[in-house]
């Protein structure tokens, strides 16, 4: 996964605690983290202690990075400062290991995007050793 | 036969839509007051207590602090808090209680002075304004602009994808329950609207406009709960509660495991089970609609139409005044008032239809009345069937 190095992020952050920390510390070094159950092979995100179908412990697996849209909103109005810079596009995105993973979607026009397009996931650091994960046409 | 049935049978609104001379813990106040002025019980008699802060953090207005607040010395309380929903799951854990014998007479109530406090923040103003670093599984989703409206236009977004819902089978929501606003001389907004001023309305996140969405104001509400026995001797006809069920299916709109089903397909059937009626039999709906699209899942999830047929129904007139199941007749949190967490007032509405003193928006001999809450993000969803008949 590709990783933009951004020291000027205004947004929230995360913070990081437990398995979280985990995801974004991967992410900043460019691999996207979700989780598989050893017992049951169930996979899951957002991390957690816990397997959500088992009740056993999860573990790390990479994801390959790709998935495609499976919805989507324009944001066109929110108050807060950090996202002035209106409009952007949100997207929960289908990924091919079985789980669907919530993000920003950013590199198209807003009236472009569509249900089912192909997108590529990438990292985009909000401090040195943590970064979100954001998404782009593949 | 001494029933233990367990019935509504005092209702109290606090003062709304705009009241900046009350706070969240007075509005609580003022709306048990009524409740019990309503139905002339003696307060003393009050020994269950259920209630969740409507004023949020620094309130003071959580149920023990409310407990006190109120002189309940309770026997029984519950301060469960899943969101707008609240008082559906209230109601269904109360009427267990009552029903068990853990208590004979409960206090439910609400208050939130959440406009005169935070003005619109809740909406699109900047609910996460501080820079404070999110916790639990909110950063997931907050860090990248996620505001409240844009979690519901996910849901409906996808709608129209799977089933070719348009904005203006949305906005047929909208425009129905405008409409019983109007009758209402408290509502927030009274003025019709057309389907034309919805989708002509600004967009907030795609492809939600700004009449899809829900009024903020303050308010409050309060309901009694007793048996049936006790119930004879107050003054108002007794509601009986023919079933309440709820169920939580994710918290995090992230997390909705279908965008297009909402938890009221597992609690709809539940309660109607419970209530042995049917979808058909119910002559009023009030439904949360915090969204119009929350409206519509709704339905689908209720069975009052197929799943995917929500646009369809709407569009025939169902909703309205005068249809088959008119919905949202005290003009809903879409026009009405809607102060953080509506559901107490789905709950009041479905009384006042029952009792028949819903003035003109009276639906004509209503006999079953269904109030179906959502809390979180589509997420914790409680139906509560009433009847103005014992059940059989």
């Amino acid at each position: 996964m590709r990783v933009v190095r951004d020291l000027e992020w205004q947004g929230p952050v995360p913070a990081g605690e437990g398995e979280y920390g985990e995801f974004f510390a991967a992410a900043a070094e460019g691999r996207l983290l979700i989780q598989q159950c050893p017992e049951c092979g169930h996979r899951q995100h957002y991390p957690r202690a816990i397997c959500t179908a088992c009740g056993a412990e999860p573990e790390w697996m990479e994801a390959a990075g790709t998935g495609t849209v499976y919805t989507y909103t324009v944001v066109r109005q929110y108050g807060v400062p950090a996202f002035a810079e209106l409009p952007y596009v949100l997207a929960m995105i289908d990924l091919p290991e079985g789980v669907r993973m919530f993000g920003g979607l950013t590199g198209i026009d807003p009236d472009d995007v569509e249900i089912g397009m192909p997108v590529t996931a990438y990292a985009r650091t909000y401090d040195d050793t943590h970064a979100l994960v954001f998404w782009e046409p593949a | 036969m001494p029933s233990r049935d367990p019935v509504i049978c005092g209702i109290g609104l606090s003062d709304y839509p705009v009241v900046p001379h009350l706070n969240s813990v007075q509005h609580h106040a003022l709306a048990a007051r009524r409740a019990i002025a309503d139905c002339g019980i003696t307060k003393s008699a009050i020994d269950g207590y259920v209630s969740t802060s409507g004023g949020g953090p620094g309130a003071g207005d959580d149920a023990v602090s409310m407990a006190e607040y109120l002189g309940v010395n309770h026997r029984y309380i519950d301060g469960t808090m899943v969101g707008g929903s609240s008082f559906e799951f209230h109601v269904q854990h109360a009427a267990a209680a009552i029903r068990e014998g853990l208590c004979d007479t409960v206090l439910v109530t609400y208050g939130s002075d959440q406009l005169t406090r935070m003005g619109r923040v809740l909406g699109t103003g900047g609910f996460q304004r501080d820079a404070q670093p999110v916790a639990g599984a909110m950063q997931m989703a907050t860090p990248y602009g996620l505001p409240l409206v844009g979690a519901y236009a996910l849901a409906a977004r996808r709608h129209m994808h799977e089933f070719g819902t348009t904005s203006e089978q949305l906005a047929e929501i909208a425009v129905g329950i405008r409409e019983f606003a109007g009758l209402n001389p408290d509502a927030r907004y009274r003025d019709p609207i057309t389907v034309d001023d919805v989708v002509n309305s600004r967009m907030i996140a795609d492809p939600l406009h700004k009449l899809d969405c829900c009024v903020i104001t303050d308010g409050g509400g309060a309901l009694v709960m007793t048996t049936e026995e006790i119930a004879r001797d107050l003054c108002q006809p007794p509601i009986y509660v023919l079933g309440a069920a709820g169920t939580q299916t994710h918290w995090n709109i992230h997390q909705m495991p279908d965008f297009t089903e909402m938890g009221a397909a597992v609690c709809g059937p539940e309660a109607f089970a419970q209530a042995g009626v049917t979808p058909s039999d119910i002559d009023t709906a009030q439904l949360y609609d915090s969204f119009t699209i929350t409206v519509m899942l709704m339905l689908e999830g209720l069975g009052f139409c197929g799943r995917g047929e929500g646009g369809a129904y709407v569009e025939e007139g169902h909703l309205r005044r005068g249809g088959s199941m008119p919905t949202n007749t005290d003009g809903g949190g879409l026009s009405s008032n809607h102060p953080g967490m509506r559901g107490i007032f789905l709950l009041i509405e479905a009384v006042r239809q029952l009792r028949g003193d819903a003035g003109e928006a009276q639906v004509p001999n209503a006999e079953l009345a269904l109030a179906c809450g959502s809390g979180g993000w589509l997420s914790a969803i409680a139906t509560v069937i009433l009847g103005k008949d014992r059940p059989t």
